[in-house]
């Protein structure tokens, strides 16, 4: 399944109109330890860029993006009781919600792998 | 004649220790080692001994408790030594230089302290009638008068009792003149280099909030702000001098593009430490500004006091200033203006039109910072304040000068900063970090700058040293930051482990809040 990453350190995978987002592993060693992650609840609808959640960390509370818009369908509610899943397995098991897709083309301007890799080498 | 008998005056030292065993009670020298109060309480014990209460018909029916209450019970000298206890592990200006950037803490001095002990301010109560406590009002309506002119404004509402309630404060004035106008304006404009509270503040006052990018030397872009503007924005919050420790020079053109676009301009006060006596908030087009009274006019906090924050206002905002506020009227009498009487008395006395918000507070504001402020204010005079800010500003460039070729810093390349110094964790060694520097202070006796704050920078360190600290408490403080930046450069592995010295080791911060233990757990009441 295709994946897609943004300038924010988002990442999006997407399987027919789902999408699975979660932030990277490079934004999870820069946040550090993390403490509790707000997520949105299903049905939300979110516009690409709009914030729908925030991961507190020992360093500071940071919005995550929307990489595309659409609707929330589901969030990772392991993370109530194990947020530390987003430090330790950030771009798998540590991901944070599901949405709908409501327009495929916004991918278009996503990263993929080499070119987000070539980015953060770049920071 | 005999020799002397020299058997215990001349102590002898024992072989070299390290110091490291533990002692019977926990205690280190006379550093005591302190349980939770519940811990060393029990039911059985109290500090006042009460006659049994008189048999009566309780009036509380249902609401009557019927279990035991749980507190635990220690005798006057246990309770004072508790307390005492733990207030000597406790870090204070009163103790040494405290550097948090943003948050201003210089000395109290003891004479405010002296004035806010008079018996006609400690002793009154705010719901006296108001002829008996005209010298209250008096010192509220005085410093209400000092604080717009030195900042060149219009009115002051004196209610909010810290910073963000300011904030909060000037925003709902913003959102009742706008409403007031019929301008359904819903979006404020907050610069990365803002403090944190802006925009919360916004957001709790139900405006949606966008971010104004930073220019590479630390300022508002105001080329990105001017093309942001627009009929959806009702304003901008500015901190000026900002999180970086740097003036924004083009504070009067981003005023005048705000107010050409029908905007406010919100300025965070925190910092005025660094501009007091020098520049007029006013003069730059500033429509509301908190004033942290427990910053730059030195009342306690930090623990040692309750802030507060009273908003001065522009002309257009004025209007809408909240209830109650203090008014002179002709015949000298100082009034206290609460809703009832608000708009029949601005009718009467001065003419002018009110749409208050609504109020902040119970009561009239922090009655025992007012005197503290105002005693402040009076005894520095204005060459006094002056010399406040001119002396806050080259202790922080002392400080960022002294260190700049042992720490980054990040805008030291953009000329002087104000009141406090920015540096980065750039240049540690592999796996060390800011949080490390901050915990080798405190094993230096120092409590921790401002750390990973503001966001611009990586791993950022703050430094408000303030006027009130000598030369050689400085040259203290540098040094030991110096010597604790080497070893983070140095990738000193104990350093990694700090404090060693400190009454509790590193703790996990991590695991604290993550799983946050906040209430003991213990029973006291089956005893």
């Amino acid at each position: 399944m295709p994946r897609y990453f943004t300038q924010d350190h988002e990442w999006i995978e997407v399987d027919g109109d789902t999408g699975t987002v979660g932030i990277t592993d490079y934004a999870q060693g820069q946040l550090g330890d993390i403490t509790f992650v707000e997520l949105p609840e299903a049905g939300t609808a979110v516009k690409k860029g709009d914030a729908p959640c925030v991961v507190d960390s020992v360093k500071a509370a940071s919005d995550v993006y929307a990489p595309v818009s659409g609707t929330v369908t589901d969030a990772n509610s392991a993370l109530a009781d194990e947020p530390e899943l987003v430090n330790s397995d950030p771009e798998n098991g540590g991901w944070l919600f599901r949405l709908t897709l409501s327009d495929a083309t916004e991918l278009d301007g996503l990263m993929d792998k080499a070119a987000y890799d070539a980015y953060v080498a770049g920071l | 004649m005999t020799a002397p008998n020299t058997a215990g005056w001349r102590p002898e030292m024992g072989e070299a220790h390290s110091g490291d065993d533990a002692t019977y009670t926990g205690n280190r020298a006379l550093m005591l080692e302190e349980r939770l109060i519940f811990e060393i309480g029990d039911t059985a014990t109290t500090g006042v001994d009460l006659d049994p209460a008189p048999a009566a018909p309780s009036r509380l029916g249902g609401l009557a408790r019927s279990t035991p209450i749980g507190l635990p019970g220690l005798s006057e000298p246990e309770t004072v030594r508790h307390y005492t206890r733990l207030s000597r592990q406790n870090y204070a200006i009163d103790l040494g230089l405290f550097p948090l950037g943003s948050c201003t803490m210089k000395h109290n001095p003891r004479l405010n302290e002296a004035v806010a002990r008079m018996k006609g301010f400690k002793d009154v109560h705010p719901l006296q009638p108001k002829e008996t406590v005209q010298g209250a009002l008096a010192v509220i309506n005085e410093l209400a008068h000092w604080l717009i002119k030195l900042t060149g404004m219009h009115a002051v509402a004196m209610t909010p009792k810290a910073g963000a309630h300011g904030e909060l404060c000037g925003i709902l004035c913003i959102k009742a003149a706008l409403e007031a106008r019929g301008d359904p304006r819903d979006v404020i404009l907050v610069p990365e280099s803002a403090h944190g509270t802006n925009p919360a503040t916004a957001a709790f006052a139900g405006f949606r909030v966008e971010n104004i990018p930073a220019t590479p030397d630390g300022r508002v872009d105001l080329a990105a702000l001017t093309a942001r503007l627009g009929p959806d924005v009702a304003g901008v919050m500015i901190t000026n001098p900002n999180t970086c420790g740097l003036f924004e020079p083009q504070m009067k053109e981003i005023s005048e593009a705000v107010h050409a676009a029908g905007g406010f301009v919100y300025c965070d006060g925190a910092n005025f430490n660094a501009i007091v006596g020098k520049v007029r908030p006013g003069d730059l087009g500033v429509d509301a500004m908190h004033i942290n009274l427990h910053k730059t006019f030195s009342t306690p906090h930090g623990g040692g006091g309750p802030g507060s924050g009273p908003v001065v206002l522009s002309e257009a905002l004025s209007p809408f200033a909240p209830l109650p506020y203090t008014a002179r009227t002709a015949d000298g009498v100082i009034h206290l203006i609460e809703e009832a009487d608000a708009e029949e008395f601005e009718r009467e006395h001065f003419g002018k039109p009110l749409n208050s918000f609504g109020r902040m507070t119970a009561f009239h504001g922090q009655m025992g910072m007012f005197t503290r402020a105002l005693a402040y204010i009076l005894s520095h005079g204005a060459d006094g304040l002056k010399q406040v800010a001119e002396d806050a500003v080259l202790n922080a460039n002392y400080v960022l000068r002294s260190l700049e070729g042992v720490l980054d810093a990040p805008f030291a390349h953009s000329g002087p900063c104000m009141h406090e110094a920015l540096f980065t964790d750039h240049g540690f060694a592999e796996g060390f970090s800011t949080l490390d520097v901050a915990k080798g202070l405190i094993d230096e006796g120092f409590h921790p700058m401002t750390v990973y704050f503001p966001l611009v920078v990586h791993g950022a360190m703050l430094v408000e040293p303030t006027e009130t600290e000598s030369k050689a408490a400085l040259d203290q403080f540098i040094g030991a930051l110096r010597s604790v930046a080497l070893r983070a450069k140095q990738g000193d592995p104990a350093l990694k482990s700090a404090p060693h010295f400190a009454p509790r080791r590193r703790l996990d911060e991590t695991q604290a809040a993550r799983k946050p233990v906040l209430a003991w757990k213990g029973d006291l009441t089956g005893a």
